[in-house]
């Protein structure tokens, strides 16, 4: 990310993506979306979450990856932010 | 020269836990068997002459001052190399000892200058006691013959001086540098009356290996090592306990005192981090705490094209207030934060996060650790279940093998370096991973087993392949895992690391690491006794950087390697108080102890402390905040004691970033780099000049102490609750140990801390609580901080800076013994006499293929920038990749770095960045514009005159 998308959310995407890349190791699906939404709860501020899914809104397939797209979807379902103790 | 408050008792502790008693002059004495009968007259308050004996040396027996008589015993055994027995009957005083003492004196006399009134040892020197002590009246040898009486002085070193002419071949000097620092630079040279101490082969000091770390000052027992601070200012007449400012290591440091008045820092020997060792930033780097460039006045300006004006505390304070206030008031609560600095006290930082979430009503505070051990925090709490390292350094002392993984102890702290040295002296085997050859990879009596010298960016990749040996080749403590971790998540991960893509054989066209030496390596770490892992930012400067953390505590927890003294997984921190800024809740998502802002409990605990309520979501993180910034949300920073447009990747992003800010206030010792973008500057004091703590790299909370007054007036944490009560939230602290009390009150981890406790023990590692009330030196003992020791699967997921034909090399950045982090502070002294420009270290094949040669102009150019420096052809580094330091602003190191983080923390990957190196004539275009922007900005600085002159 080079910084020039600013008022853009890709940098948001790359960091979804990157977050995703380190959970798709888990063997079962439902572990690795329900960490990357675990993740993102406790370390994203909210308007972060707001702008993509803004973003996701606005320009549909913006590249962000499967796992990520349903753990904010989860997310997004949940409208709980606070996450679980102890949890990564 | 000792300290001048500590007393010596000749010869080093015996850890032996058998007892012997003995009797000497008459008194009954019972010490450890293997005490030297000079150790233990000392306990009795019996002063046995002496002086080639110290007690941070081994015993050498060479002055022959120390002689007694042993009943029973022939001759005259030196005290100081005899050990104690059981029953013996020791006299250390009789005629016959006393002629042959004064006898020895004579001779030692006759040959050394009779100028002790001009003397810098005058009043501490040991060879001026130790003639009164024997009644020395007479040398009947005359000075007429042949003495050492002209002989040059060495006045090479910036810090201290060498005089021969006052040698008296004790080889304290010698031994010191052997025995403490580990870098034999000295020896005594010639025989017989030729003998003399030279360093290497006989060159300056300044030439030599010497790194100036003043072992050999401190325990010269003359004037032949001096501090040339000692020469100018005269003996100290006071001494007051404190803490480095620099590394993780946090040295216990006297501050020797005349008034307010540093005459020098010696190491302290009651230490519990570095036991009377030191290094050349911590003893003798302290220069620029009065440094004419330091700023001792407010200023504020409207914008940064303004010059500064100069204003009362009360102005600047109050300007910086409103300012604030009405940002907010225009752009939401959400649009200012601050930034925390691991140069920064745990008080301060705690006030500094305080004042973010209470008083500014948001969670968008961070520090330094963003960019340097984030990754620590997060990987040891998801595996371990505590952001921290596991031991003390002591520990190192009891380790088998020693695996030093992405870390230069030497150049990065090196007080610790010369203790690992010390062991592996002793026969504990080295396993390094790093792509350079770091000096630890072969130096005196040290070879390491095995050099992994992986290609930047595959640490996850490497450490995987370490793991599947010990998975497949049945190294695995079996019971240790059954009995201390969660089994479901070891199977996962077994499972995981057995597979063969992830052998050393599948994994070595990724590492570049062959796999024998994989191979090799995990076997000697699972089978060879006590494995200790130290690592250090080429770990967690990654884009996996936590992965990587996650893997260290996997391989430690397979292997059966934490929860005692001599193994563990030992985080190196770069800064002096990463850890505490850590500890004190400076990340946006957490409050002091690591306690998520979502957890109501917590939260409701710190609302009813502090009497407002706080966020329940997570702030923003520095990168956050320029992203927020850039986009126009983000207007107002309070930054304290950190300087982000400097150290922080991609300078060009991070500039853009705080020039579109509105209000940015600083404060700091300098008109550092960020503060050049600001608009209220807020002098700060340095660690001379303020009461706090400091928590190492062991978790040691060590007392700050005050040593003069703050040259601006106020120390940090005063400054910060003026700001807090000038924006509405009102703080009222006295004293630093009030804000200790209340962070004991809130923290668990720290209900036994208080500055009594800390007085009372020397320093303390948390946690120190009610189960724990002196400390925890080991932490995981008996049970993991969570429980069952988590294992997480740790894939490879290659960084997605590629290396290609328009940029071939990868950069990987580092530091340097002689400079600190920025180098605000050590270029600002005379370290620059070692290291005065950051250079690029190019391996002879690729600084061959490109036409450059030692010393040429070298243009470096990445995807994120471009920049240049000076080469330095090495083989230090492997063909295809480049090094180089970031110490020196305009060196625009973080030019070239680029945005790419760590996927969990955001740490930034400073250790990945595909470069191409040419040769060039001349600067690149950002730094014309950074010597254009920063000479502008110096100008705008000399229309106030808040400058504070050296006396």
């Amino acid at each position: 990310m080079s910084g020039n998308d600013h008022g853009g959310a890709e940098h948001l995407v790359k960091m979804a993506n990157d977050i995703g890349h380190f959970f798709r190791a888990e063997p079962l699906r439902e572990d690795a979306v329900a960490g990357i939404a675990n993740h993102i709860s406790r370390y994203w501020t909210k308007r972060m979450r707001e702008k993509l899914n803004a973003h996701l809104a606005h320009d549909g397939d913006t590249g962000l990856e499967d796992l990520p797209r349903e753990a904010l979807r989860r997310l997004n379902a949940s409208q709980a932010p606070a996450a679980q103790p102890g949890a990564h | 020269m000792l300290s001048i408050v500590e007393k010596d008792l000749g010869t080093p502790e015996s850890e032996s836990a058998q007892l012997v008693t003995l009797t000497i002059d008459g008194q009954d004495i019972t010490v450890p068997a293997g005490t030297s009968v000079m150790r233990a007259a000392a306990l009795t308050d019996v002063k046995i002459p002496k002086l080639c004996a110290t007690d941070q040396l081994e015993a050498f027996g060479s002055c022959r001052l120390c002689l007694v008589q042993i009943e029973g015993m022939k001759g005259l055994p030196a005290s100081c190399t005899t050990p104690v027995a059981a029953g013996m009957k020791v006299t250390t005083q009789n005629k016959q000892l006393a002629d042959v003492r004064r006898g020895v004196m004579e001779l030692y006399i006759s040959d050394h200058p009779l100028d002790c009134l001009t003397c810098p040892a005058n009043g501490h020197c040991e060879l001026q006691d130790m003639a009164g002590v024997v009644g020395l009246r007479e040398v009947r040898y005359g000075y007429e013959g042949a003495n050492h009486l002209v002989a040059e002085k060495d006045t090479s070193n910036p810090y201290f001086t060498f005089d021969a002419s006052k040698c008296i071949v004790c080889s304290r000097c010698v031994r010191a540098c052997d025995e403490r620092q580990g870098t034999l630079a000295l020896t005594i040279q010639g025989r017989g009356f030729d003998s003399s101490v030279a360093a290497s082969q006989n060159v300056s000091f300044m030439d030599s290996e010497c790194v100036s770390c003043g072992a050999c000052v401190q325990a010269c027992p003359t004037a032949t090592l001096s501090e040339n601070t000692l020469i100018e200012k005269g003996q100290a007449e006071h001494s007051i306990t404190t803490t480095c400012a620099y590394c993780g290591v946090g040295c216990s440091f006297r501050a020797e005192m005349k008034g307010e008045e540093v005459v020098r820092m010696v190491p302290n020997m009651d230490g519990h981090a570095n036991h009377g060792h030191s290094c050349v930033k911590g003893r003798f780097a302290i220069g620029y705490a009065t440094h004419a460039d330091r700023i001792v006045k407010p200023m504020i300006r409207s914008k940064i094209s303004d010059p500064w004006r100069e204003v009362s505390w009360e102005e600047a304070i109050g300007y910086a207030a409103s300012e604030l206030k009405r940002i907010q008031a225009k752009y939401g609560r959400d649009s200012i934060g601050g930034i925390t600095s691991s140069r920064c006290s745990n008080e301060e930082t705690y006030l500094v996060q305080k004042l973010i979430r209470a008083g500014f009503g948001n969670n968008n505070v961070d520090t330094c650790a963003r960019v340097c051990h984030s990754p620590t925090g997060y990987g040891l709490k998801n595996t371990l279940g505590e952001s921290a390292g596991t031991q003390n350094f002591d520990s190192v002392m009891k380790a088998d093998v020693i695996f030093v993984i992405g870390a230069n102890p030497t150049d990065g702290h090196p007080v610790f370096a010369s203790q690992m040295k010390r062991r592996l002296r002793q026969g504990a085997k080295l396993i390094v991973a790093d792509p350079r050859s770091i000096d630890l990879v072969r130096s005196p009596h040290i070879v390491a087993e095995h050099h992994l010298k992986l290609r930047p960016g595959t640490n996850v990749a490497l450490i995987n392949s370490l793991a599947h040996v010990i998975v497949t080749e049945g190294l695995v403590q079996e019971d240790f895992v059954r009995e201390r971790c969660e089994m479901p998540s070891f199977e996962k991960w077994r499972n995981f690391v057995s597979h063969e893509s992830n052998s050393p054989e599948a994994m070595q066209e990724i590492t570049g690491v062959p796999a024998s030496e994989v191979r090799g390596a995990a076997r000697l770490f699972a089978g060879g006794g006590n494995g200790a892992i130290y690592y250090g930012l080429g770990v967690t400067e990654h884009s996996q950087g936590s992965t990587m953390v996650m893997g260290i505590a996997n391989l430690a927890m397979a292997t059966g390697n934490v929860g005692r003294e001599g193994v563990g997984v030992n985080p190196l921190r770069g800064q002096n108080n990463v850890q505490g800024s850590c500890d004190m809740g400076s990340f946006p998502h957490e409050f002091p102890g690591y306690r998520h802002v979502s957890d109501d409990t917590v939260r409701h605990l710190f609302e009813g402390a502090w009497g407002v309520p706080l966020q329940n979501e997570p702030g923003l993180r520095i990168p956050n905040m320029f992203e927020a910034a850039l986009d126009g949300e983000f207007k107002g920073l309070y930054i304290e004691g950190e300087d982000i447009a400097q150290s922080d990747p991609n300078t060009q992003h991070v500039t853009a970033a705080l020039t579109s800010m509105e209000c940015i206030i600083v404060q700091d010792l300098f008109l550092n780099e960020s503060a050049k973008f600001a608009h209220v500057f807020l002098p700060g004091s340095s660690f001379l000049e303020k009461d706090g703590t400091f928590t190492n790299a062991e978790r040691r909370i060590s007392r700050v102490r005050k040593v003069m007054k703050p040259k601006s007036g106020y120390a940090d944490w005063e400054i910060t609750q003026l700001l807090s009560n000038a924006v509405g939230y009102p703080m009222n602290y006295t004293h630093p140990s009030q804000i200790m009390d209340e962070i004991a009150r809130l923290t668990p981890t720290f209900t036994g801390v208080s500055y009594d406790r800390i007085d009372e023990l020397e320093s303390i590692q948390w946690p120190c609580n009610a189960e724990h009330p002196e400390g925890t030196p080991t932490m995981h003992i008996g049970e993991f901080v969570r429980g069952k020791g988590k294992f997480l699967v740790t894939e490879y997921v290659p960084t997605e800076e590629k290396v290609n034909a328009r940029y071939p090399l990868i950069l990987t950045t580092g530091r340097i013994l002689s400079q600190y982090n920025v180098g605000a502070q050590t270029r600002r002294t005379e370290n620059n006499r070692w290291h005065d420009e950051d250079r690029l270290e190019i391996h002879p094949h690729d600084a061959e293929e490109r036409g450059i040669a030692e010393g040429d102009w070298v243009g470096i150019a990445s995807r994120a920038g471009d920049t240049v420096l000076r080469a330095s052809v090495t083989e230090r580094v492997q063909p295809g990749v480049v090094y180089t330091t970031f110490h020196f602003p305009e060196s625009g190191a973080n030019v070239i770095t680029t945005d790419n983080s760590d996927w969990a923390t955001n740490c930034p990957e400073y250790k990945v960045t595909a470069v191409q190196a040419t040769r060039v004539s001349q600067p690149s275009e950002w730094q014309k514009r950074f010597r254009e922007f920063s000479e502008t900005q110096e100008t705008l600085l000399k229309s106030a005159d808040v400058m504070f002159v050296a006396k």
